[in-house]
């Protein structure tokens, strides 16, 4: 079939025009069926083969002026890589890729693609878009798989040092950078082991571990030092790491669950999602009594929210056994946030979906634990400031539903934890995001950078990492020149045509 | 050079009560009253938060009275001197706010009575004229007596079965003080959670201001999870880092004890195949 390398097909396809390149379908990413993946925490799609991947390559039309391109957040060459996909030169293809993509791997798995490159791909307008997603994934674990992954050369020592807080995304980018640089970068992680979100947050069955441990040895491998069980503004303030190092990054993430205020929403087993999916991923809890962190044992679990994570918890509750997992979402499905991927998943491992309803309270029982929620059915009127149309209560129509767990995804927020131990950083006082310029990446605190989560609130893995890069650039600039007062990096001023 | 997390020290306190010497410098340079670190063992362990119950600067320790209760608590008594625990992490929490009151009574309850130490300690230093209670269920749980005494101008001490000290709970020797000394200024009261509580009732009575050192359920430790949710006050907290110290009069002690009980079906469980697997493995 099209696992091994079909020379002769490869050599049909090179030839082939563009009207017919068009007519080839969008390949298929083979994946472990539902009924089976639902009993376990191993990766859901398998990712092409080789002789698939080839074809979904085959089917880009290398557009002169590329629409993808402009759709990735980083700008990835997309054309370029693929061509070489397309000609079978994975390795040229990843090479390509790693040029403006550090971390293909993860970003392959969890970029909302289908918002960013592939909405805009040409191919988008009439038939499906080109899988860039899947072949950026392929090429990763090309690489890693045929142990051909590169360790990045380091620039030679130039006596600079900077401190990263924070091993998510954003904090392990603009490490790479800096090390490129010749800098010498520490990175200070408050938990005991790397990778922010990707590593406590989201699932295995969606990232596995061992993918974002990989990428992460690439970066210890250059050089980079990781200090574990280091939070910062309680073992050391930044203050202090400002004594020591040139420039600080803080890369520290939207780690802070809100929570809706509801009666109930303090017995026992209500979690916010982050308790959920760190007590799963990161502690393994679903190998307990294996390992030591418990997790609740549930029969009836609900969600509440739309996103990924509502989406991950949801997921994760029906691995753990639940017998049955709602989703409660106030609007309606097309206004869920959570990938289309995701949700479909979600579905076909028989998450049941209660769009057009909220939570109003919880129901315990003498033990404090919950049994019940009570319900509210909702519907959409008009669009309110965010562009979605206001869900509105139904009145009268409340009822009960049985359950034993209760998973609250409604999102998150910056921890506060350095804002509030480091003076002179300016902070949203209503949004808790440390203001950076966006530009220079830049706080308010002479010397401080800042990028990710906890620059614009909760958002994707691909701006992190975007935010990573550009802050490294910014460093460098900082580093060289000793320049603070700027609005914009040398060469990124606004012109007419982007002001 | 020690590594930080080696166990430097581990010696038996009570029947089930350790009391360990780890080697973490910048934490015991760093920390203060009332502060705590979270520790996981190994590979497999859980995330233990741990009040810090002590600290030497000089030889870059720092000391964790710990009662044996499940699994971890079970497993880490058994780490010997030189085995090295994999993560500290710390000093986590809020310290403890101290100031000059005048007379401050601090209550320590069994394993309490541990981190009750450096609060006294700081309170004397702080030129408060300082009267500790310990209680414990019986005198061999009555730790840290000689410590006490120094920390303190005067020790009271008390067991539910009367084998030491007053026969009676913490309560009955604090409102013997107040009954007889007068109001105090302010109460400590760290210890059982029922404990707290009805320390936190009598002096409300009284309206002695009273400070409370939570122990809910934790895991990261830094405000991220929100699984160590507390209500003061009609208000939810996360204890771990808006506490683990709060008003008594002020805590939902209901809800915290039935918060710290959700698991315990299965840390039974846990324990009781941990106990199997160490006998059959003679170990
Ligand atoms: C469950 C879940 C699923 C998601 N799914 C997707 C998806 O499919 N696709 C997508 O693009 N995005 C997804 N996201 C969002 C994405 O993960 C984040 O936008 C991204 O991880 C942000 O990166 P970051 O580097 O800014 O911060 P984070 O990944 O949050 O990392 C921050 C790091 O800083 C550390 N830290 C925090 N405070 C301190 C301190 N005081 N001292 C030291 N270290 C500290 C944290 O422990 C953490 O390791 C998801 C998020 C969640 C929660
Ligand atoms: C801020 C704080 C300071 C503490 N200081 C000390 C101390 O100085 N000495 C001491 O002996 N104990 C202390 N504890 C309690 C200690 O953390 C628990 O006894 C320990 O985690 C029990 O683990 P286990 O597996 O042995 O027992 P388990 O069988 O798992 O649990 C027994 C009981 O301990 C509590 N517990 C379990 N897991 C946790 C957890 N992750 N976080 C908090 N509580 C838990 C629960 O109430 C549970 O029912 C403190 C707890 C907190 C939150
Ligand atoms: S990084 Fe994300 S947006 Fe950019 S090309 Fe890859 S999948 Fe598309
Ligand atoms: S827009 Fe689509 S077809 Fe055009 S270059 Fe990009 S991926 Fe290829
Ligand atoms: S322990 Fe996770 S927020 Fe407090």
């Amino acid at each position: 079939m099209s696992g091994q390398l079909d020379q002769q097909e490869m050599a049909r396809l090179q030839g082939i025009k563009n009207k017919e390149r068009m007519k080839i379908p969008r390949q298929d990413m083979p994946e472990q069926p539902a009924a089976e993946r639902r009993k376990n925490f191993i990766e859901v799609p398998h990712g092409y083969a080789e002789m698939t991947a080839v074809i979904e390559a085959n089917r880009c039309i290398q557009c002169k002026k590329p629409a993808c391109r402009a759709g990735c957040p980083v700008g990835i060459d997309i054309p370029a890589f693929i061509a070489r996909v397309a000609a079978g030169d994975f390795e040229g293809g990843i090479r390509k890729m790693k040029e403006t993509n550090m971390l293909p791997a993860i970003c392959g798995r969890v970029c909302p693609q289908e918002e960013q490159c592939e909405k805009v791909c040409i191919l988008a307008k009439t038939k499906q878009p080109v899988a860039i997603g899947r072949l950026e994934r392929f090429v990763a674990d090309w690489e890693r798989e045929q142990g051909k992954v590169e360790i990045p050369a380091v620039g030679p020592p130039s006596g600079k040092s900077v401190g990263v807080v924070g091993s998510g995304p954003a904090g392990l980018t603009v490490a790479i950078d800096l090390r490129r640089a010749g800098h010498e970068v520490v990175i200070y992680e408050a938990l005991h082991a790397p990778g922010g979100v990707l590593i406590y947050g989201i699932p295995e069955f969606r990232l596995p571990k061992r993918i974002v441990h990989s990428e992460v040895e690439v970066v210890r491998r250059m050089g980079v030092e990781i200090r574990y069980n280091q939070v910062i503004g309680k073992i050391e303030t930044v203050a202090d790491l400002l004594g020591r190092h040139d420039a600080v990054f803080l890369g520290t993430g939207a780690g802070l669950p809100w929570f809706m205020g509801l009666p109930g929403e303090n017995l026992g087993g209500v979690y916010s999602a982050n308790e959920y999916l760190t007590r799963s991923n990161l502690m393994r809890a679903y190998d307990f009594p294996r390992v030591d962190t418990p997790i609740a044992k549930s029969r009836k679990v609900a969600v509440i929210g739309g996103g990924n994570v509502a989406m991950d918890s949801a997921r994760t509750a029906v691995r753990l056994g639940a017998e049955e997992v709602y989703l409660v979402y106030r609007r309606s499905e097309v206004e869920m946030p959570g990938r289309n991927e995701e949700i479909e998943h979600a579905k076909e491992e028989g998450v049941i979906m209660k769009i057009l309803h909220n939570p109003i309270r919880y129901l315990g029982d003498e033990k404090g634990r919950v049994r019940q929620m009570e319900c509210i059915r909702m519907e959409l009127g008009e669009p309110d400031a965010s562009g979605r149309r206001r869900p509105i209560p139904v009145a009268g129509s409340e009822f009960i539903l049985e359950v034993d767990t209760v998973v609250v995804a409604i999102g998150n927020g910056p921890n506060p934890l350095v804002p509030q131990t480091t003076e002179g950083l300016a902070v949203d006082a209503r949004r808790g995001t440390i203001k950076t310029n966006l530009n220079t990446m830049r706080t308010s605190k002479l010397g401080v950078f800042a990028g990710g989560d906890i620059a614009i609130g909760a958002a994707t893995v691909i701006l992190a990492m975007g935010h990573g890069r550009q802050a490294a650039r910014s460093i460098n600039h900082y580093l060289e020149t000793g320049k603070w007062e700027i609005e914009f990096l040398p060469g990124q001023e606004p012109t007419e045509e982007t002001r | 050079m020690p590594e930080t997390g080696e166990v430097i020290k581990n010696t038996i306190l009570a029947e089930k009560v350790n009391c360990y010497q780890v080697y973490a410098p910048a934490i015991a340079a760093k920390r203060m009253a009332g502060q705590f670190v979270i520790v996981r063992l190994d590979e497999e362990g859980e995330r233990i938060p741990l009040t810090i119950a002590d600290a030497d600067t000089a030889a870059g320790t720092i000391t964790l009275v710990v009662q044996e209760v499940g699994k971890s608590t079970a497993r880490m008594a058994r780490f010997k001197v030189g085995q090295k625990f994999t993560d500290v992490v710390g000093p986590l929490g809020t310290a403890t706010h101290i100031e000059k009151r005048g007379t401050v009574v601090v209550v320590g309850g069994g394993i309490g009575i541990a981190p009750a130490h450096p609060i006294a300690q700081a309170l004397r230093r702080a030129g408060n004229r300082v009267i500790s209670i310990l209680g414990a269920r019986s005198k061999d749980l009555v730790i840290m007596e000689a410590e006490m005494q120094k920390a303190s101008d005067e020790v009271l001490i008390c067991t539910d079965d009367g084998s030491y000290g007053v026969h009676g709970l913490v309560t009955d020797v604090l409102k013997g003080i107040i009954d007889k000394q007068g109001k105090p200024d302010q109460v400590f009261a760290i210890g059982p959670v029922v404990m707290m509580k009805f320390v936190s009732m009598l002096t409300k009575e009284f309206s002695i201001p009273t400070v409370v050192s939570l122990n809910p359920i934790m895991v990261d430790g830094t405000g991220m999870c929100g699984g160590c949710r507390v209500t003061i006050g009609g208000k939810t907290k996360f204890g771990c880092v808006d506490g683990p110290e709060f008003d008594g009069h002020l805590v939902d002690f209901d809800e915290l004890v039935q918060r710290q009980a959700f698991y315990r079906e299965q840390e039974q469980e846990s324990l009781a195949s941990f106990q199997h697997h160490c006998e059959r493995h003679k170990v």
